[in-house]
């Protein structure tokens, strides 16, 4: 029910008066309401949820958890799997 | 899918895994409170990659399920009538109110229509201006916002053949109340990340200061999971408790001020009868006096409606994480996806509906059926 994706802004636009875009998910678009991220742009990825923009993905933020997933020994595993015969 | 595919990224999950099982030295109960969350541990397998000592149990965040029995007989009253055309998301239309399901009624000639998005069922208002257009608007504070759009934007537009019932509930007096329970076994929380969008992290710092239950805000990812069961394994062990967000790329720490300013607007706090579970003070919305015209409850008079709730289904013990559905005797008997006894196993997100589909049919893996 709070199922909620992430897509990325294609286009703004203007539905009966409400702010809206076109965001594509992974290739497939939909237009989506975006009274609650105004400040989305182009460019940026938006988490849609019953047709609604909700929040702003944070590239930051995203990066900041990978780091911090590299500390622990994430990339050494993903080499080892990468090497590992099969 | 970009911001997904990372997330499910394999090595990411293993490197979480080994550093839980390093930090681990004794049993944890850890509740995930979101069903989308739910649903993500058991189709990845995540309860059976963590060391024995951690158990996840699954907590109320179902808005069809713990939706309440009344609330889906006022829908069945209002979709009977033949001038109007009754708007939902799909989930609902297969839980079972006193008198059948709202499919049973579509199959009995009333109008219902699924759809995906509360505005979606604002334009059926403006094409279908003779008839009248009722939106069944459940769900948490996650979707709240956009019922509450929707109903802005049909005072704005003067729809005044659209209406909404609503049935919104809150996830902080949930928590509370789990936590007060007797017999209540759970330490720590992964919290409900989209719920997070909208209130902010803050929403839950008065919980974990009152009950010194480590809360840990993560999403609904692999890695976002198990980044949020080390978070809280990490506190449990360290004897702190506090807010911590793991979901930071889409949880900022104060949520999301427009959304609330159009919540503050459009619905009032009240208490609400929570499916299974019973009424939990201030734990829902309804409607606010100035939008009282596009309240369905009002505009059609079905407000006195009351149904008790039937005692045969666990389902109140499996929201509140004090038994698992397999424990039930008729799970997976006389309770399947296709003769449901409960909400729980009709919603997609149910956790009942969760075990049954990713075979979760026993207590232990590798037990006899």
């Amino acid at each position: 029910m709070c199922l909620a994706v992430p897509g990325e802004v294609i286009e703004l636009a203007d539905r009966h008066g409400l702010r809206y875009a076109r965001v594509s998910f992974g290739g497939v678009v939909r237009e989506v309401c975006l009274e609650y991220q105004p400040e989305a742009r182009v460019g940026d990825f938006v988490l849609v949820h019953v047709g609604f923009a909700i929040a702003t993905v944070d590239r930051e933020e995203a990066e900041r958890t990978f780091a911090l997933l590299a500390e622990l020994g994430a990339d050494e595993l993903a080499d080892d799997t990468e090497e590992a015969p099969s | 899918m970009r911001y997904v595919d990372e997330f499910r990224d394999p090595a990411r999950c293993a490197a979480l895994v080994a550093e839980i099982t390093k930090v681990v030295t004794r049993p944890w109960v850890i509740m995930e409170i979101c069903g989308g969350q739910t649903h993500a541990i058991l189709r990845y397998g995540l309860d059976r990659m963590l060391p024995a000592q951690i158990e996840l149990v699954h907590g109320p965040g179902c808005p069809v399920c713990v939706t309440a029995l009344e609330t889906i007989d006022r829908a069945h009253a209002i979709a009977t009538r033949p001038d109007v055309i009754f708007a939902s998301f799909g989930d609902m239309l297969r839980v079972p109110g006193s008198r059948g399901d709202l499919l049973g009624l579509r199959a009995r000639g009333a109008d219902v229509r699924v759809v995906y998005s509360p505005l979606d069922a604002l334009a059926l208002a403006r094409a279908n201006p003779s008839r009248r257009v009722v939106f069944f608007g459940i769900g948490f504070e996650t979707t709240a916002p956009a019922n509450a759009m929707t109903l802005i934007q049909a005072r704005r537009e003067g729809l005044a053949n659209f209406a909404m019932l609503v049935s919104h509930v809150l996830t902080p007096p949930a928590i509370a109340s789990i936590l007060q329970a007797p017999g209540n076994r759970v330490q720590a929380f992964l919290g409900p990340g989209h719920v997070c969008t909208i209130t902010g992290a803050r929403a839950y710092e008065a919980l974990v200061a009152r009950y010194r239950a480590p809360i840990a805000i993560a999403g609904f990812e692999p890695v976002d999971l198990l980044a949020g069961v080390l978070a809280v394994v990490r506190q449990l062990e360290a004897g702190v408790a506090c807010v911590e967000n793991t979901y930071a790329r889409t949880v900022p720490r104060d949520g999301n001020p427009a959304a609330r300013a159009a919540l503050a607007e459009v619905f009032d706090v009240v208490d609400r009868p929570w499916r299974g579970i019973g009424t939990i003070p201030k734990s829902g919305y309804r409607i606010s006096e100035a939008y009282r015209a596009y309240d369905a409850e009002h505009v059609f008079e079905v407000d006195a409606i009351a149904t008790p709730e039937p005692t045969a289904c666990i389902s109140g013990q499996v929201l509140r994480g004090l038994k698992k559905p397999c424990e039930c005797p008729a799970f997976g008997r006389a309770c399947t996806p296709q003769t449901p006894l409960g909400a729980t196993m009709v919603s997609s997100e149910g956790a009942c509906a969760a075990y049954f589909a990713y075979g979760r049919r026993n207590l232990h893996p590798g037990d006899a059926a």
